[in-house]
């Protein structure tokens, strides 16, 4: 994958050498360093993005585009701010039948958790309810993989916390394949089955890191700290705030 | 500003500005010895003295009319034409270069093409309205559409819209906002052009009104009091049109309200 460059017929490489294999209702986080290529690699797998080579496939049949099947949850919050709640979680529903559009938003909005807010507009809820909005209306569709962008990058701790423990649960009952970005670690550990580990731009898969921890996930069991100190550990860091293993074993503190 | 003090100063500072303005107004013109500038209550009788002979309504009304005719034709065209042109690249390269060529010529140089076409009726005025408000609404509406959020462009592709649902639904709601924005400007710049056009073009509305007042006996009474309601009809058009800022369907395009 190459983007072009500043300046005409130069391009920038931003993917190289990028092979994974997601299995059917598995959760995978995809972490590396901000401007990596990460979000790059995710629009591609849903199609919003043109690869310049390679190939995307699901279930066989080629990735050309964006798909129902396939729902996109972004990280700058897709929720339209025009609709209500309850016309954003039944958005992808427009070709059902008035009934059955009203049961499915109705059961999801209550599995988010956003009953009585069904006739309020995004601009009069939280940032974490707006992701909330944003999860069900992708549920609603039913679809076969969610693709999620940091969708809880603009949260702030304690929410992003709550929200990923929704997120384990929601997927738990609806059996989705998720693929999921993000660039913290904690989060990573906490959600997926698998762990890609990407390096610096251009991006390649450093190591894939499976999570075979149970869940409800404990954060302070040592095998959680064990698997998030090797990722740190892949990504050059350690756990301890602000210290970077240089090349050459000197260690840098910001 | 604590909320309990908020009405009383939401009314009570303007009207207070107000009356200071027409106390120094009144001075001014005493100091000055003009007899031919009124003071506030000799504009005040003016505008009774319209009202009186009946003036006033109709002059109202043929200037509103004008404005409302102009100005519903520019959006009728404007607004249609702004979204296509924001929507197909194709067709903005090729219309964009004239729009802008054609938009920073001012209405008042049209007066005399408007007069050569349409003589001196109402026709005229309507169509110098027409120019002055249908390029800032064409190129709200385009603006609109092209600075809008690729996020739920994406977002309504990944749910399968066909492209007339897409527009419907997404892109016409996203761009709503701005589009509002545009019609506002238009619509002010309406306002000021109705009173340029009705001093040259007609023989009727608010703009006649001052003209012929001056010409026919230097009757600056009457200047003033058809400055005075340019001015109070201009802010009444105004708050109309802000009301529709207030929507639930747009009211998240607009910062802090």
């Amino acid at each position: 994958m190459t983007f072009p460059g500043k300046r005409a017929g130069e391009t920038v490489p931003v993917l190289e050498n990028v092979s994974l294999t997601v299995n059917r209702g598995e959760f995978v986080c995809i972490v590396g360093p901000s401007g990596c290529g990460k979000s790059t690699l995710l629009n591609i797998i849903a199609g919003f993005l043109k690869e310049t080579s390679g190939t995307v496939a699901v279930e066989g049949a080629r990735v050309t585009g964006p798909n129902p099947r396939r729902i996109f949850v972004f990280q700058e919050n897709g929720v339209f701010p025009w609709l209500t709640v309850e016309q954003n979680i039944g958005f992808g529903l427009f070709d059902k039948p008035v009934n059955i559009r009203r049961d499915t938003v109705r059961h999801y909005t209550a599995m988010v958790g956003l009953d009585g807010f069904e006739k309020s507009y995004p601009r009069e809820l939280s940032g974490g309810m707006r992701q909330r909005v944003e999860i069900a209306r992708a549920l609603a569709t039913n679809p076969d993989i969610i693709y999620m962008d940091e969708p809880f990058g603009a949260l702030d701790f304690i929410t992003r916390l709550k929200m990923r423990s929704d997120l384990v649960n929601i997927w738990q009952s609806e059996k989705k394949t998720v693929l999921f970005v993000t660039h913290d670690i904690e989060e990573s550990v906490h959600l997926a089955d698998r762990v890609l580990v990407m390096s610096k731009r251009p991006a390649t898969i450093k190591e894939i890191v499976p999570v075979d921890l149970p869940r409800p996930r404990d954060m302070d069991s040592p095998g959680y700290i064990q698997t998030r100190d090797r990722i740190f550990h892949t990504m050059g860091m350690t756990a301890k705030i602000g210290e970077t293993h240089v090349a050459g074993g000197r260690t840098l503190v910001v | 500003m604590s909320r309990g003090s908020s009405k009383w100063a939401s009314i009570g500072l303007p009207v207070g500005v107000a009356l200071v303005g027409l106390l120094g107004w009144d001075l001014a013109v005493r100091q000055s010895g003009s007899d031919l500038f009124p003071k506030p209550m000799e504009a005040a009788r003016a505008i009774v003295e319209l009202v009186e002979k009946g003036l006033l309504w109709k002059y109202v009304v043929a200037s509103l009319f004008r404005v409302t005719m102009g100005f519903g034709l520019a959006v009728l065209v404007g607004v249609p034409t702004g979204l296509i042109l924001g929507w197909f690249r194709p067709a903005f390269q090729a219309f964009n270069p004239m729009i802008q060529a054609f938009r920073p010529i001012s209405p008042i140089a049209w007066i005399p093409v408007a007069i050569l076409w349409f003589g001196v009726t109402d026709l005229a005025p309507i169509f110098l309205i027409f120019l002055a408000s249908v390029f800032p609404i064409t190129t709200s509406s385009m603006a609109a559409v092209q600075n809008m959020q690729t996020v739920y462009l994406r977002a309504a592709q990944n749910f399968g819209l066909g492209r007339f649902q897409l527009f419907r639904q997404v892109v016409f709601p996203a761009a709503l906002p701005q589009v509002i924005t545009g019609l506002r400007i238009a619509l002010g710049v309406a306002w000021l052009v109705v009173v340029a056009a009705e001093m040259i073009a007609v023989n009727s509305g608010l703009g006649y009104l001052i003209i012929d007042a001056r010409n026919a006996g230097k009757r600056y009474d009457l200047v003033v009091a058809g400055m005075l309601l340019i001015g109070v009809i201009g802010l009444i058009l105004d708050i109309m049109i802000r009301r529709m800022e207030r929507f639930d369907e747009v009211r998240w395009g607009y910062a802090n309200r």
